[in-house]
C-alpha cells in the first residue's frame, strides 16, 4: 500500500449571495454567507467534483490543516486526501458549512444586517432540503453542473440521499453511509431530550443569550454528553472504560468518580465552549423533519426514491444503533424496487455511530474501491 | 480464466436481462455476464472479503445472508436467479429454491454432483470425497448438504419445480452419457412447474 498523505493548508473560503432563499418552512433569507473548503483540482471539463455533506457537529474543514502547529486536521482527514479513499489527485472536493451552522456560515449567531444584532431566535429554522438548495447555489458559482459524487455520514447521508432525489441528472455516484431514510420515534426521542436540556438551561434567554454575553454551558454541555452515549456502543464504551475509577475507590459522593463520568463531562465541556446553542437545536430538528415521503400521497419510499438516477454505495455499521443498519437497509431496499444500481456493505464495528469518521481497513478499502469506479 | 459453468449458464441468460447472483464470490460470474450479455443485476455475499472483491469487480453487491431469504427483492423482479456452487452450502435448501422462483422467472443451479464415480469410489474405498469440484477435506468444508443430480431432481418434483434444462460437465467437459455417474458439476435451469 502507498503511504498516504494529507492535503496540506487549507484555507476557507466565503461565497456570498444576494438571491433571496426561500427556505421549506416559507420563511425567506434574504442574503447569506457559505463558507467552504476545496481540495484538489476542478477538472477543465469540472465534472470531476465531489461533495462532502457533514454531520450533526461537523462543518466545512473536511479535510488538512490551517496550520502546521495545528493539534487535529479536518473531520474526515483520515478519508480524504492524496492517495486516501477519496483521493485529491483525482477529485475535487468540497467541504461546507451548511447554513445554520456556526463556523462561518450564515447562522443564529452572525450578525443580522437589519438590526445589527444577532440572528438569534429570529434565525429560521432550515431543513435538508434548503441545506442541498443552498450547496446547488454554491455549486453553480464555482461552475460544476454534475458531482461525480455526493456523500455524507449520518445527516450528511440525508443530504447527499435528498441531492439523488431533488437534482438526479446533477449526482452520478451517491454515498450514503451510516443513515437513514428518515429518523424513528426513538431518534427523535433522543434529540429532544438534548433539546430541552437547551431550551431549559436559564442561559439560553430564548435563543438570544449573545445579547446576555453568556451561553447554555449547562444545556450544551448535556445534549452534547446524551448525544455522545448514542454514538457509542456498549461494547466500546464498556472495553475503554469498564467501570474503571479515576481514584480507585468509591467516594461516595456526586463528583466525578468513573472514568466514563470524566470522559463525558470532559466531551460535553469541550463541546459546550465550541459549538452555538442554536446551531445545535436547528441541526437537531432538520434530522427530525427528513422524511423524503413527508407530502407524498403513498408514503412509500420507494415512491419517493424513483427520481434518482445516481448509482449508490449504501454503508452501515453493526454496533451502530442510533443510525442502525435496518435503517439502511431501508434505504437500499428502495433503490432495488426502483432497480437502481447500488451495492450494501455492512461494516463490522465495534465503535457504534462513530465508526463512520474512524480509519477502519476494511470500510476504507470498500470506499476505495468504490470511487475507482467514479470517473470524472 | 472463466470457470467451465460459467458459459452455460450465459448461454441460458437473455442478452439484456435483469439477473441476481445468490452467493456471488468475488463477483467474476456476474462481470462475466455484463460483460458478455450486458445484464443488469445485483450479487448476494455474505462475506467482508468478497463484497470487497465484488466492488472492485464493479459489479453491484449487497451484503446479506441468503439462509435469511431474499425479502429485500421483489416478487418477479428479475429473469434470472443464478445460485452458482452455494446450494451445497446452505442450510435451507428449500427454501432458497422456493424464493428464488419467488424473485425471479427462472432459477439456474450448479453443483458437484456427488453422484459422479470418482466421488462414489472414494466413499466405496471408506473415505469422504475430494475432487476438483469438492476440494474440501470433510472436517474443513462449507458443504453441508451435498447431493446427487438424482437427489437434486426429486427434490424438484417435490417442490413443483419443472427442471428445463440440464448440463453435466467433468473437468471442464460436457459428458452426455449416465451423467449421474459421470459428471462431476451439473448445472439445471428451472421455473415453477404450471
Amino acid at each position: 500500500m502507498q503511504p498516504v498523505s494529507s492535503v496540506g493548508i487549507v484555507v476557507p473560503q466565503t461565497a456570498h449571495f444576494d438571491t433571496p432563499l426561500t427556505l421549506k418552512s416559507g420563511a425567506v433569507l434574504p442574503r447569506y454567507d457559505l463558507v467552504y473548503e476545496t481540495y484538489g483540482t476542478l477538472n477543465a471539463r469540472k465534472n470531476n467534483a465531489i461533495l462532502v455533506c457533514h454531520a450533526l457537529s461537523g462543518n466545512h474543514h473536511v479535510a488538512g490543516k490551517y496550520a502546521d502547529s495545528d493539534k487535529n486536521p479536518g473531520w474526515w482527514d483520515n478519508m480524504v486526501g492524496p492517495g486516501k479513499p477519496i483521493d485529491t489527485d483525482r477529485f475535487f472536493v468540497i467541504g461546507l458549512n451548511n447554513l445554520g451552522g456556526c463556523h462561518g456560515s450564515t447562522g443564529p449567531a452572525s450578525i443580522d444586517p437589519v438590526s445589527g444584532q444577532p440572528f438569534g431566535s429570529r434565525f429560521p429554522l432550515v431543513t435538508v432540503e434548503d441545506w442541498v438548495e443552498s450547496q446547488a447555489r454554491l455549486a453553480d458559482r464555482l461552475g460544476i453542473r454534475q458531482f461525480a459524487a455526493i456523500m455524507g455520514g449520518s445527516l450528511g447521508g440525508m443530504q447527499a440521499l435528498h441531492w439523488s432525489i431533488h437534482y438526479p441528472q446533477r449526482v452520478r455516484h451517491c454515498l450514503v453511509i451510516a443513515s437513514a431514510p428518515k429518523l424513528t420515534a426513538q431518534n427523535i426521542a433522543f434529540n429532544d431530550v438534548a433539546r430541552q436540556a437547551i431550551l431549559t438551561d436559564p442561559e439560553f434567554h430564548g435563543g438570544d443569550f449573545y445579547a446576555h454575553d453568556t451561553r447554555p454551558r449547562r444545556g450544551l454541555r448535556l445534549a452534547r454528553m446524551l448525544g455522545h452515549i448514542t454514538y457509542l456502543s456498549d461494547d466500546v464504551m464498556g472495553s475503554k472504560f469498564g467501570r474503571v475509577l479515576r481514584s480507585g475507590a468509591f467516594n461516595y459522593g456526586y463528583d466525578v468518580e468513573f472514568e466514563i463520568e470524566s470522559y463525558l463531562r470532559y466531551q460535553g465541556d469541550k463541546f459546550a465552549e465550541r459549538f452555538d446553542a442554536n446551531t445545535y437545536l436547528l441541526m437537531t430538528k432538520a434530522l427530525d423533519y427528513f422524511d423524503p415521503t413527508h407530502h407524498h400521497a403513498q408514503p412509500s419510499l420507494a415512491a419517493a426514491l424513483a427520481p434518482a438516477t445516481a448509482d449508490f454505495l449504501v454503508l452501515s455499521f453493526t454496533s451502530d444503533w442510533r443510525f442502525a443498519p435496518e435503517r439502511s437497509r431501508e434505504i437500499v431496499k428502495a433503490l432495488l424496487d426502483n432497480a437502481r444500481r447500488v451495492s450494501y456493505a455492512e461494516i463490522t464495528s465495534g465503535h457504534g455511530h462513530d465508526a463512520f469518521l474512524m480509519p477502519d481497513a476494511h470500510y476504507h478499502a470498500l470506499m476505495q474501491a468504490y470511487m475507482e469506479r467514479v470517473t470524472a | 480464466m472463466t470457470r467451465h459453468d460459467f458459459q452455460t449458464i450465459a448461454g441460458w441468460v437473455k442478452p439484456g436481462a435483469r439477473v441476481l447472483d445468490l452467493g456471488c464470490g468475488d463477483g467474476t460470474l456476474l462481470k462475466y455476464l455484463q460483460d458478455e450479455r450486458q445484464v443488469k443485476g445485483y450479487g448476494v455475499e455474505l462475506t467482508d472479503a468478497n463484497i470487497l472483491a465484488s466492488v472492485k469487480h464493479g459489479v453491484n453487491v449487497i451484503q446479506s445472508d441468503l439462509e435469511a431469504g431474499l425479502s429485500v427483492f421483489e416478487s418477479g423482479s428479475f429473469d434470472s436467479v443464478i445460485l452458482s456452487q452455494t446450494l451445497q452450502a446452505m442450510r435451507h435448501t428449500e427454501p432458497i429454491l422456493r424464493e428464488m422462483l419467488r424473485v425471479g422467472r427462472e432459477g439456474i443451479v450448479t453443483f458437484p454432483n456427488f453422484g459422479y464415480w470418482k466421488n462414489r469410489l472414494q466413499v466405496v474405498r471408506g473415505h469422504m470425497p475430494v475432487s476438483d469440484d469438492i476440494p474440501y477435506q470433510w472436517y474443513d468444508t462449507p458443504n453441508v448438504h451435498l447431493c446427487t443430480m438424482a437427489d437434486f431432481e426429486a427434490l424438484c418434483a417435490q417442490l413443483g419445480i419443472r427442471i428445463r434444462e440440464r448440463v453435466v460437465m467433468t473437468a471442464g467437459k460436457q459428458v452426455n452419457f449416465l451423467q449421474n455417474l459421470t459428471g462431476s458439476l451439473a448445472v439445471y435451469r428451472f421455473e415453477t412447474a404450471r
